[in-house]
């Protein structure tokens, strides 16, 4: 017997088994890639997590496995959870893209849910924030708060996420001020604290009087702290501890309402697969406490970008934009599709550097 | 890219700070291998040294509780390795990497819930007119007091392997135990006392971390400075001021490195962010004709037959 | 007083009876541990132990144990060879993640073309990645003497930004919409190392590290150069006398260790793992460290070893899962079994004794 059909057949007697229990209690399971004590991206996630335990209360059971490698390691993780009953299995991590699709295919009637990918079946749906949002926010504080007119800007990898923020500040912060500049270094690794440090550090030396960070740890806002003259944004969580000054404001990763909405789907029968991308309007993005560190009309300014995003009066890239090489990417009012924005691999007009290939 | 920018004094004065995790760890290791022990647990050591330290520094508001309960927590968990090695007669090199294993993850659950607390913080010397001196001020009197720990440590331990008696025993035991037992030196006891010192200085390199260099603590926060800290005992052919010299390389470079970005220097990131390790590489094999190597008895076991 | 007396003979009972009392001994604190923590500790080792091997889904579990301890195995059988004449190759994770790079390049450059030889040359290109990033220490050492510990494993973290530059660039799927990582091996027949036989979790590195662990038997036990390793590592100046080459020996130890650790890596992301990307290493060249010694480098003991390391990854995810555990409680339950069978080594070599004070 072929291994699909004997777990296929697993699932069905499974199914079945827990079709019984079922009307009572929904089965969600969580694959992280870190530990959730990470403070940063995994922490989010178990919030979320935690959230939809309080929403749901008995009615739900909630199972995760933290540290899961991506490739085989996260592919055994969901296929047991999927044998050991799962009714929904979120995925939170770009590389379990292929594992997930590849065990949905073989649990059929279990719900798949998988983070920031772009592949999608009719039990897997895929979803994401639309963080270049906040960074819109921040780049129009950051543009007006600095005094050195020199922004740095920490990021871990190039990929299309991280690119997409960089290019978001950098249009939103030329808009309030012409003369910024943007120095971005790459720490080439998804955690390393000390090293975040020593970059925030590094371009601070540099003339940065504003840092912007896309790494989840707070080395860059004590480094800032010490400095003394430089403000920072929290990242992934809200970073209060280090509020007014020099955080001055954040972006906050809040899972919560989509887990819950989607869990209450499952629940109802009524989940179907679809590609959210989501921003501040739908609360995925949460903008933090701009502090009192930010004059009255600079977050009043900021505040009023953060509410057009949310009632999509307006849109992050609008036109017109230029490409780093000059060629036209967004006429007068144009604005981006999310085809190129999901994909993004250029920087706008302005930017100094090359992305590291 | 602009060059200018770049601020040597500032730069070095970083460098310093980037390298005091690695020296620390590095200086503690150093008298364990010289005792003929190789303990490769360091990495454990001292994240469970960072979380000690950060638990106890948050607990009682003082850095230098911390620190002190950083040394102890790395001690502790040496002793772990001492009952392996030492009384079980364990395979070391297994040991150790077993010890780093067990080490991050009692770590990990030390400090579920010290996660998004920010720390009291330690300040740093000022001393009226020297720290303000230029260029010689930030680099030598403006820095945080287990900075100079670490370089006076380092003084320590060379004064104490080169001209104590303390130190020749170490060296013999480490030389050869079957001549230093015959002579009546008590080895286990030495190597003993050897690991424990290299497991506090561990613990002080990962508290260093937690407390001062980020300062944060979240899992896995030392993400393998325990491993570069053991390569450059390898590096220093055993010598303290040399292990001192390699800390601030491979600190010096990586900070260098990062500079280099910020300013702009076209230089493709991948290759920059790989120069440390390159850059070690090449010093070794030029140092490598230095023939004044390992201690003889490195990670051999030793069992007392009479 | 209690002293060791050192036995004549290694004890072949104790030898069997170590492991045994280890995994015991590790069950009892273990369910400490677990009892601290407000689980079932019963449950919990039951969970860890039996679920993967003879629990309910254990047709499943099964063939993962294979997926999950043939690269241990293969790297560590190769790593033994080293350890046994005292050549520390600590760097298999930049060779097995070098292999991966070749092994998958080597392939994608033939994309999309379907043929029988891409497979074959594939494997060609893994052990040939691993092999050339275990030459530079080699050569190193024998050349200038330079400490092949430091080398190796300062070329784990170059073959990482490597890796991540690759995903980024040369490797990076073009039809992945800017994202990291290769296109997906799994889906282009040619270069998939799938099962042999669905289901059973068997795919090729299952079966070289099965060639590789009789190959290192025979080696170690029946040939000239097998007896040299082991002369080298037992009595270094004995092998001077008996006419040894060092240099040769640290060019074959490296060698073999840096071939078999690449292929490791090609068969991964051939087969399991399918993909190069940022992340695509997990360990296992660090953890065959711990395998090889486990398994006391001897070959048969490095397949039980790489077998039980497996076994308590895949029960400490379902441990997790079904109980809540957190993964840290996991990794000190695994830090305990290690501590275990290592300390309970001694029995197998020594004989505690009680003895009177003047004796000491």
């Amino acid at each position: 017997m072929k291994l699909t059909s004997l777990l296929a057949t697993a699932a069905l007697g499974l199914g079945l088994a827990t079709a019984a229990v079922a009307a009572d209690k929904t089965k969600v399971g969580f694959v992280y890639v870190g530990p959730v004590g990470d403070g940063g991206w995994t922490y989010e996630h178990d919030q979320g997590r935690k959230a939809v335990v309080a929403e749901f209360g008995d009615k739900v059971e909630t199972v995760y496995v933290e540290n899961v490698a991506e490739g085989p390691d996260s592919e055994r993780v969901m296929t047991q959870m999927a044998l050991d009953g799962a009714d929904l299995i979120f995925t939170t991590s770009f590389g379990y893209m292929d594992p997930t699709i590849n065990v949905a295919k073989k649990f059929p009637n279990v719900k798949f849910e998988h983070a920031t990918g772009y592949k999608r079946a009719d039990n897997v749906s895929t979803y994401s924030a639309r963080f270049y949002e906040g960074r819109a926010v921040q780049g129009t504080i950051a543009g007006h708060m600095t005094k050195s007119n020199v922004v740095g800007y920490i990021g871990s990898f190039p990929i299309p996420e991280v690119i997409r923020g960089i290019n978001s500040a950098f249009v939103h912060a030329r808009k309030v001020n012409p003369d910024v500049q943007f120095k971005i270094v790459w720490a080439f690794t998804w955690f390393d604290p000390a090293k975040e440090a020593d970059a925030a550090k590094v371009l601070i030396e540099q003339g940065a009087d504003v840092i912007l960070q896309h790494t989840d740890s707070t080395a860059p806002q004590a480094a800032a702290q010490a400095a003394g003259n430089v403000i920072t944004f929290g990242q992934a969580s809200d970073m209060s501890e280090y509020a007014p000054h020099p955080r001055v404001s954040s972006i906050i990763d809040d899972w919560a309402p989509y887990y819950i909405a989607r869990t209450k789907a499952v629940m109802d029968g009524t989940w179907e697969s679809k590609d959210t991308w989501d921003g501040i309007g739908a609360g995925m993005v949460g903008i933090g406490e701009i502090s009192d560190a930010v004059p009255a009309e600079v977050k009043a300014e900021a505040l009023a970008i953060k509410d057009a995003l949310a009632d999509g009066s307006y849109h992050a890239f609008t036109g017109p934009i230029k490409k780093q090489d000059g060629s036209d990417w967004l006429g007068e009012g144009e604005t981006a599709d999310d085809g190129t924005l999901a994909g993004m691999n250029f920087y706008v007009e302005g930017i100094e550097g090359d992305i590291p290939q | 890219m602009d060059l200018s920018a770049i601020n040597p004094v500032l730069l070095i004065a970083s460098l310093m700070v980037a390298a005091t995790p690695i020296l620390l760890a590095a200086i503690g290791e150093l008298v364990v291998e010289k005792a003929g022990v190789l303990n490769l647990g360091v990495e454990g050591m001292m994240i469970v040294g960072a979380i000690s330290g950060f638990a106890i520094t948050v607990e009682s508001g003082s850095p230098w509780l911390g620190f002190l309960a950083s040394a102890i927590g790395g001690a502790l968990l040496s002793l772990l390795f001492v009952v392996l090695t030492q009384v079980a007669l364990a395979n070391q090199v297994a040991s150790g990497l077993a010890l780093t294993l067990f080490g991050l993850g009692l770590s990990s659950l030390m400090g579920q819930s010290y996660v998004g607390i920010k720390p009291p913080q330690m300040g740093k010397l000022d001393i009226p007119v020297l720290t303000d001196l230029p260029v010689i001020g930030p680099i030598l009197f403006g820095h945080d007091p287990i900075l100079y720990l670490g370089i006076a440590l380092t003084a320590a331990v060379w004064a104490l392997l080169k001209y104590t008696r303390v130190g020749l025993v170490l060296r013999a035991v480490g030389e050869n135990h079957d001549a230093a037992h015959a002579l009546g030196y008590k080895v286990v006891r030495i190597r003993i006392m050897a690991i424990m010192f290299g497991g506090a200085c561990a613990g002080l390199g990962g508290a260093y971390i937690s407390l001062i260099r980020v300062p944060q603590w979240t899992e896995g926060m030392t993400a393998g400075v325990g491993w570069i800290a053991l390569a450059l005992v390898v590096f220093a052919s055993w010598k303290p001021w040399r292990a001192l010299l390699g800390a601030y390389l491979f600190g010096g470079v990586t900070v260098v490195q990062l500079n280099l970005q910020a300013a702009g220097v076209a230089i493709p990131v991948e290759y920059l962010a790989m120069s440390p390790y390159l850059i070690t590489i090449f010093v070794l094999v030029l140092l490598s004709r230095d023939k004044s190597g390992a201690p003889a008895s490195l990670g051999r076991i030793f069992h007392a037959t009479h | 007083m209690i002293v060791l007396e050192k036995r004549p003979q290694p004890s072949q009972t104790w030898s069997m009876a170590t492991p045994v009392v280890a995994v015991l001994a590790t069950m009892f604190f273990g369910g400490v541990l677990f009892a601290a923590l407000g689980k079932n500790p019963v449950e919990a080792i039951m969970t860890i132990f039996w679920e993967p091997l003879f629990g309910e889904f254990s047709f499943y579990y099964r063939p993962q144990l294979l997926i999950k301890g043939a690269p241990l195995v293969l790297i560590a059988i190769g790593l033994s060879l080293g350890f046994r004449a005292g050549i520390w190759n600590i760097g298999a994770e930049g060779q097995y993640i070098m292999g991966a790079i070749v092994g998958a390049g080597v392939g994608l450059a033939f994309y999309p073309l379907e043929a029988w030889y891409i497979f074959p040359l594939m494997v060609i290109g893994g052990a040939f990645g691993g092999w050339i990033w275990a030459m530079i220490p080699a050569i190193l050492k024998v050349r200038f003497g330079t400490n092949e510990i430091l080398v190796s494993l300062m070329l784990v973290y170059v073959a990482e930004q490597m890796l991540a530059s690759v995903s980024l660039g040369l490797l990076k799927n073009p039809e992945g919409y800017g994202f990291p990582g290769s296109r997906n091996l799994q889906s282009w027949d040619s270069a998939h190392n799938a099962e042999l036989f669905a289901g059973s979790g068997m795919h090729w590195g299952v079966v070289t590290a099965l060639i590789a662990v009789i190959f290192a038997y025979v080696l170690l036990n029946r040939h000239m150069l097998g007896f040299h390793i082991r002369l080298t590592g037992e009595a270094p100046r004995a092998a001077k006398f008996a006419g040894v080459n060092p240099a040769r020996l640290i060019l074959f130890c490296l060698g073999a260790s840096g071939v078999l650790a690449g292929l490791a890596g090609m068969f991964e992301v051939a087969g399991p793992a399918g993909q190069i990307t940022i992340d695509f290493n997990v360990g296992y060249g660090f953890t065959a460290i711990i395998v090889a010694f486990l398994g006391r480098l001897h070959p048969v003991g490095i397949v039980l070893a790489g077998g039980v390391m497996a076994l308590t990854y895949i029960g400490g995810d379902i441990a997790q899962s079904n109980l809540g555990l957190p993964s840290a409680a996991i990794q000190v339950f695994q830090g305990m079994l290690l501590f275990f069978l290592l300390a309970l080594d001694l029995l197998t070599n020594y004989r505690i004794r009680l003895a009177s004070k003047e004796v000491a």
